[in-house]
């Protein structure tokens, strides 16, 4: 009789190590249930995490179909709606009557007679209806297929008129779909930096931990070294070393491993500490000794013994890569345009007095605050899960 | 005791060392050497110079030599106090920096403080009152804390204080005393426009600690010891402060070295946006001319700085806790 009818058997309460896995599930497929299924279970009661995956989902996913979801192109300028704040949605037709369908107001040009600055009031007389599934700028959905369709933006019968969602720039350009285009680079360079941290910190990590000696000493030293010089000087006089007349994709990945570079640290260090632990269980040591070698012993055997604890480390590093890109990018060491980032966008906002005409110039920098706390849930969520027994 | 300083003192060196080879390894990273960038700019400028002079610019820096003699020479200027030409500026790297170093020092050491004045408690009360109102209140701050970029923070706080206050919070003194000599009055408007350099840069690493400190507290106050000081009839404030919270600092003490890099990046970024006379700016400045020479010295006295003080935190902590020396 094996263990699991046992304790059935015996009607036991649970065992205390399966005590915090998750309440709604009965205790008979507790007990049998795959790491993998109580690491869910475990995940799954952790309701800020599962908000945050719907959230970095939406974001990624209007980030992935950008052309879709832009209103208008990001990078059309249109001298004559400079600064034009976020426009307001209604749902009062011209004459005053309640509708079902959200619209927006014309925009009224008006100009100081003192400081011949501009401004642009909503127009109470006029009402176009925001329409869904509309014609606009023509792009390549995925890069591959030509079309014009776009999510939502106004009718015909609008004219000249664009839609505002989020304002718009000193050039006219609309912020909305600006940030949306933004995120394309702002969500990937964090990805794409944590796979090349996660690269080096499991093979020097790995070295580190699962050789020892004069190996591990370097490696350690070297790690220790690179944290005690300031990170964000560091980054700054790296980027900047980068030749300015790279093209950019090539500056692109020219940040993404100067950011990786700095911050496989941390993962090493866990890597090899997790290394430290295992070298001496019996597992790894009977795998040695049926001749198996190094490689196949770390990659086979160890390394998927503590897969769960990297992703939920790797997860909550991807924040540091973010916050990392917009700050080296608002500095304007960073990416530069044409190319949009949410911290190219941030760098508009530089200068206090831009930001009182035209506060939403800052709403990027709430695009970066919503991921980076998404990434930090998810993340604590995931390490809880991450060992789903009960210490 | 001795053996340990002696020990952390000799790492501290080799440090120092390595992160004068990686300043000079950044200096000479732009392409094209610094000289000939040099005279470009005084030609631009109209000035010319005579041939002998960059001929002897050349031998003095060991331009054209190999890099480690290049090294060896400009290693051996900056130990005597010679820190080469600013492009940019066209005058000695030295009469730029330090007095915006000791800015820099000024704001860290007082972002240190405020962090450690808030944290600590914070984070005691947290862990006293685990899932109080209170307790969800500061973990969603901390939370919040850790996500806003310091520049965000710093333009917000600018903007808020622009529109509603009309007050121009940027830079460290008022116009007035801009110029003046150091006085009272001049030390106290430094004071009352220190603070928000000090909160900005210090709110992720105080969003980081608290939850640090939360954690270790959680260990501690469920341990025997607390269970037999409670016993015992001590006021619950005595015996937390007095037993539970000592542990608690340990780790919290040791991860200080790791804080210190991060604060000094922070208070780099928040002066940009601030316009403190800090040394934030100038580096950003040095950088974005490739003014390397300046760059490169101020990376490394930036480094020597954190190394300094993490130096220092672990002697400290030597001192107070004999367990780490055994180590």
């Amino acid at each position: 009789m094996d263990n699991t009818a046992k304790s059935l058997e015996n009607g036991n309460a649970l065992p205390p190590d399966l005590a915090g896995v998750n309440d709604e599930i009965p205790y008979e497929e507790l007990s049998i249930a795959t790491p993998g299924q109580l690491m869910w279970w475990k995940f799954r009661k952790h309701r800020i995490a599962m908000i945050s995956v719907v959230v970095l989902a939406i974001m990624y996913f209007m980030a992935f179909f950008a052309g879709f979801f832009t209103p208008y192109d990001p990078n059309e300028f249109d001298a004559s709606y400079k600064y034009v704040p976020p426009m307001h949605i209604t749902f009062t037709d011209e004459n005053g009557d309640f509708t079902w369908r959200p619209g927006v107001r014309g925009l009224i040009e008006e100009r100081d007679p003192e400081t011949l600055r501009r401004s642009y009031n909503e127009d109470p007389d006029t009402w176009y209806p925001i329409n869904f599934f509309v014609k606009g700028y023509e792009y390549k959905l995925l890069w591959l297929f030509k079309t014009d369709i776009h999510l939502f933006g106004l009718g015909e019968e609008a004219g000249e008129q664009p839609y505002f969602l989020l304002g718009s720039d000193r050039l006219g350009r609309d912020m909305f779909s600006r940030i949306v285009q933004g995120g394309q680079i702002s969500l990937s360079i964090g990805l794409v930096s944590v796979f090349l941290s996660l690269l080096l910190g499991i093979v020097l990590g790995g070295v580190s931990g699962y050789y020892g000696g004069w190996v591990d000493n370097l490696i350690q030293r070297t790690i220790e070294f690179i944290r005690s010089i300031p990170t964000l000087p560091l980054w700054m006089a790296l980027s900047a070393a980068l030749p300015p007349d790279w093209p950019q994709t090539q500056r692109y990945f020219g940040i993404t491993i100067i950011l990786s570079m700095i911050g496989w640290t941390s993962l090493g260090r866990q890597v090899r500490g997790r290394f430290l632990a295992l070298r001496n269980e019996d597992f790894v040591l009977s795998a040695r000794l049926t001749g198996a070698r190094d490689m196949r012993v770390i990659i086979r055997h160890m390394v998927p013994s503590f897969t769960s604890h990297i992703i939920a480390s790797l997860t909550l590093s991807i924040p540091g890569i973010i916050l990392a890109e917009t700050s080296l990018s608002f500095l304007g060491l960073g990416l530069r345009q044409p190319v949009i980032s949410w911290g190219v966008l941030l760098q508009e906002a530089q200068n206090v007095r831009t930001v009182a005409l035209a506060p939403w110039l800052m709403i990027p920098g709430l695009a970066v605050v919503m991921a980076v706390l998404a990434f930090n849930f998810l993340g604590d969520g995931l390490r809880d899960a991450a060992d789903p027994f009960n210490r | 005791m001795i053996q340990f300083i002696i020990r952390r003192t000799m790492m501290a060196a080799a440090t120092i060392a390595l992160i004068s080879v990686v300043s000079f390894i950044i200096i000479q990273l732009p392409p094209g050497d610094f000289l000939t960038s040099y005279v470009a700019t005084l030609s631009q400028q109209g000035d010319t110079i005579p041939e002998e002079a960059v001929t002897a610019l050349r031998e003095a820096y060991g331009l054209g030599e190999p890099i480690y003699i290049q090294y060896y020479k400009w290693i051996s200027g900056v130990v005597q106090g010679d820190f080469g030409q600013s492009l940019e500026w066209g005058v000695p790297v030295n009469t730029l920096i330090w007095d915006r170093l000791r800015m820099t020092l000024a704001v860290s050491a007082s972002s240190i403080l405020f962090v450690w004045t808030v944290a600590i408690p914070i984070g005691v009360f947290s862990a006293t009152n685990q899932y109080s109102l209170a307790d969800y209140f500061f973990t969603f701050l901390g939370f919040l804390g850790l996500a806003i970029p310091n520049f965000l923070l710093a333009l917000i706080l600018m903007w808020i204080g622009f529109s509603w206050f009309d007050q121009d919070v940027g830079g460290l003194y008022s116009p007035e005393y801009q110029n003046a000599p150091w006085s009272m009055a001049k030390f106290i408007d430094l004071l009352s426009h220190l603070w928000i350099p000090m909160v900005v840069a210090g709110t992720s690493g105080t969003a980081g600690l608290i939850r640090t400190m939360r954690a270790n507290m959680l260990d501690e106050i469920n341990q025997p010891y607390v269970e037999t000081a409670r016993a015992k009839g001590l006021s619950e404030l005595r015996l937390i402060w007095k037993y539970p919270v000592r542990v608690a600092l340990n780790p919290f003490i040791s991860t200080v070295g790791y804080a210190l890099p991060e604060l000094i990046g922070g208070v780099t970024i928040v002066a940009v946006v601030l316009n403190l006379p800090t040394i934030g700016p100038l580096l950003l400045r040095a950088l974005l001319s490739q003014d390397m020479y300046l760059a490169g010295i101020i990376l490394m006295l930036l480094s020597i700085l954190t190394v300094l003080g993490t130096f220092i935190s672990d002697i400290l902590l030597a001192i107070f806790d004999p367990r780490i020396r055994l180590e």
